[in-house]
């Protein structure tokens, strides 16, 4: 495959690999990978097994359907229950349990839920279904965020009145600051989403880097990617050089995608949200702005605005993995009550959720 | 006739018969069939035989490289090779949804016909039922087989050291089931894999390869096979994704999706333990055969009692290979 | 859900566009991308195509991890 298998020879893998260990020769390094594909890629080419254990990968929260508020799934299991509503979400969101139930379960039991790969597909469906309410689960950081901007330009141009979106979209750089300022995580530097950087650019994380004052890269997905930016934040670290490099410019630009910008200013706004495992993180959700009132499922269904409580559920210490503070294998449900088929959280549900990740390679 | 299968054609009347006669036993063609007797009685000289029994709910029933028919055929005699079973007979029970059209029907069973009679292998007996609209989507068919046992082959036969091979490419049935229900346009490349795997599982044995024993990696792929056996035999295996064929379509399709193809169903395909000294001949075998030039080695046996699976990965690093997560890809075969 | 694939362009028909990675072809939305032409690469995600890549800045990144690898396999021997 073109720009995919060039960036994953064994041999230049390995020989970067070895560079890494020898510049970590000294001490140890705690690296948090935020991407829940980072996560993913790392743990799938097998990346962990080549570094010395003093390189210490800690996964974050960039998996936009674990870091879902049980306030709002259980909105939309409210939404769901309504006869006349049609979800429509992205399919890793069918299976999240919350009060030990999800909207897979719903569907089971005649709630009508679909699964859809693209937000513009949900036009469609609002067209076909003219006389039902279609909701749909907006979930996703920038890269995500702005299909379902286009998708609420075209629902307002062409006057789709029955499509309503219920946005959970989040943006990763406040997220990075509470992290950042974490003592207990102590980070020595950050992998930055490669793809959430297409959108906002390397700018989009200079504020929060300076304010840190910790070595970022951002970094693409093939092991060549991930193992170079690695390289980097060691080096950095280690010197006490403050970087913020761009590790994915072949798709990366400076300034982002100018277009993708501003049509998420146009259609959004930016508000304090609630993230599981990390509580309210102010301006770190994106909401319809005022000019799309009339397509938001938050008017529509009068839902309750989600604050910082969230009842105890069933064990799950999908909290303490979306933070970096503990790994799965921690969690004493990892693997036994808790696996893809039965998860607990949704940290084991989606395909960019730790826990998964852990369990199909561990 | 009618155009389409209503409740009366199960009623198991003279709509039944007429069906049984015109579709079923006219394609199926052989002297038991002829009888059309409740049950058909052969004789089964001396030996071990085996007996396998699949249903196949696969949807959509047509897909680029075959259909539920040919998948019914193919997939029981591939239960059957696995054991180095030679099949002998198939049965073959339809459960119909009313309204399904005769057109359809027909095509089916008549590509069931093409390949049973391709591996030699008459449908000597058979079942009908048609249920109500909604109640079965189009068509299951379940076949059952009997084969007589070549070698006797157990997961408790392999030994450390042993070589892992696969006759070709990975994946493909599975991408061109999923790929023809979600509409991507693929064309050819994107064909399942389907196909009877007996003549060259009878080459091998022919050729007294030291085969230890033989799985075909169905629905969960590799994967799921090599885990199944690592389990059973309680021995590791390590397993080096770079040997691993698979075509260059495959892979983009599982890249966009995030698929892995290791988890994906085959129907063509068979992994192969053989004694490291016949690894080598065993490869030369199978290249000869032309559908099988991407055959490789794929893995080994470790010394290990852990029943674990390990990859090698293409970019030098290690991982285990797991299970595959059951609700990948639901009715693939 | 940040999973995006490089995709090239078959045939642009305004905000559309057939996108291709070998054989396996797919219909995406492009305006986010102001100016694509036939045999672009583009990178997709769910659905919507985010971007250009740039032909000459992968070969440059590759060139570097190469000579950071070679440095290395130097270094040791």
């Amino acid at each position: 495959m073109k720009y995919v298998d060039d960036f994953r020879g064994a041999e230049a893998c390995l020989a970067m690999a070895r560079r890494i260990n020898a510049a970590a020769a000294d001490r140890s390094y705690r690296i948090m990978e935020v991407c829940g594909t980072h996560t993913a890629a790392i743990r799938r080419f097998g990346i962990p097994a080549m570094l010395s254990g003093r390189i210490r990968l800690i996964s974050g929260p960039g998996c936009p359907v674990c870091v879902t508020s049980d306030v709002y799934l259980r909105n939309a299991f409210r939404m769901a229950a309504d006869k006349n509503v049609t979800i429509a979400t992205y399919p890793d969101m069918l299976r999240v349990p919350a009060d030990g139930v999800s909207l897979q379960d719903l569907r089971a039991r005649g709630a009508d839920v679909r699964g859809v790969n693209s937000a513009l597909e949900v036009l469609e469906i609002a067209r076909e279904l003219k006389g039902r309410t279609v909701v749909f689960l907006a979930v996703g950081f920038e890269t995500t965020a702005p299909a379902t901007a286009i998708l609420a330009q075209r629902a307002r141009r062409e006057k789709i009145k029955n499509l309503k979106i219920y946005s959970a979209h989040k943006t990763i750089p406040p997220a990075l600051l509470s992290l950042g300022r974490d003592k207990q995580l102590c980070l020595d530097g950050f992998l930055l989403p490669g793809h959430v950087s297409v959108v906002i650019g390397v700018q989009g994380y200079r504020r929060v880097m300076r304010s840190l004052r910790l070595p970022a890269v951002v970094t693409g997905f093939e092991p060549l990617d991930v193992l170079s930016a690695i390289l980097t934040i060691v080096d950095a670290a280690r010197h006490r050089r403050v970087v913020l490099e761009n590790g994915y410019s072949r798709v990366v630009r400076s300034c982002g995608n100018p277009k993708a910008k501003s049509l998420l200013k146009e259609v959004f706004v930016s508000k304090d949200s609630l993230w599981r495992g990390l509580g309210v993180i102010p301006d770190s959700g994106l909401f319809l702005h005022k000019p799309y009132d009339s397509l938001d499922a938050r008017r529509t269904f009068s839902l309750r605005e989600e604050d910082g409580h969230q009842a105890r559920s069933s064990g799950c210490r999908c909290a303490g993995v979306l933070t970096g503070r503990i790994e799965p294998p921690a969690c004493r449900h990892f693997g036994k009550q808790c696996t893809p088929q039965r998860p607990l959280g949704p940290c084991m549900v989606s395909r960019e959720g730790t826990c998964r990740a852990f369990f199909e390679t561990l | 006739m009618k155009e389409h299968i209503s409740l009366s054609h199960g009623s198991g009347g003279a709509l039944t018969q007429k069906l049984i006669r015109e579709i079923f036993a006219s394609a199926f063609d052989n002297a038991y069939l002829r009888k059309l007797d409740d049950a058909s009685v052969v004789e089964l000289r001396g030996g071990r035989y085996a007996m396998t029994t699949d249903s196949f709910v696969v949807d959509p029933i047509f897909f680029p490289g075959g259909d539920i028919g040919k998948l019914a055929v193919c997939g029981t005699v591939n239960d059957l090779a696995s054991c180095a079973a030679e099949p002998r007979y198939l049965s073959a029970s339809f459960v119909i949804e009313e309204g399904l059209p005769f057109d359809i029907l027909e095509s089916v069973v008549s590509s069931m016909a093409q390949e049973a009679r391709q591996q030699y292998v008459p449908i000597i007996t058979g079942d009908t039922k048609v249920v109500p609209r909604g109640k079965a989507d189009k068509l299951f068919i379940n076949t059952t087989g009997i084969g007589l046992v070549h070698k006797t082959l157990e997961a408790g036969m392999i030994r450390p050291g042993d070589k892992i091979l696969i006759n070709g490419p990975v994946a493909q049935h599975g991408v061109s089931v999923l790929a023809a229900r979600q509409g991507f346009e693929g064309g050819k490349s994107l064909k399942s894999d389907c196909k009877s795997l007996w003549p060259i599982v009878k080459l091998l044995l022919q050729e007294d390869i030291d085969l230890r024993f033989m799985r075909d990696p169905t629905r969960g792929g590799v994967s799921a096979a090599a885990n199944e056996i690592a389990q059973s035999s309680g021995l590791s295996l390590v397993l080096t994704e770079q040997k691993v064929p698979i075509t260059a379509s495959c892979k983009s399709f599982c890249e966009i999706l995030g698929l892995e193809p290791l988890d994906i169903a085959n129907e063509g395909k068979m992994l192969f333990f053989i004694g490291a000294r016949d690894a080598h001949r065993a490869l030369r075998i199978l290249k000869s055969v032309p559908s099988c030039r991407r055959a490789s080695v794929i893995g080994d046996v470790l010394p290990e009692r852990k029943g674990k699976v390990y990859l090698k990965t293409t970019a030098g690093g290690s991982r285990i290979l797991g299970m595959p997560v059951a609700e990948a890809l639901p009715r693939i075969c | 859900m940040c999973l995006a694939v490089p995709m090239k362009i078959e045939t642009i028909d305004k905000t559309e566009a057939l996108v291709s990675a070998g054989s396996l072809k797919a219909r995406v939305n492009i305006q986010l991308l102001p100016s694509l032409k036939k045999g672009d690469y583009v990178l997709v995600h769910a659905g919507l195509a985010i971007e250009k890549i740039d032909p000459r800045k992968a070969k440059d990144t590759l060139r570097l991890y190469r000579d950071v690898a070679r440095k290395s396999m130097e270094e040791e021997s």
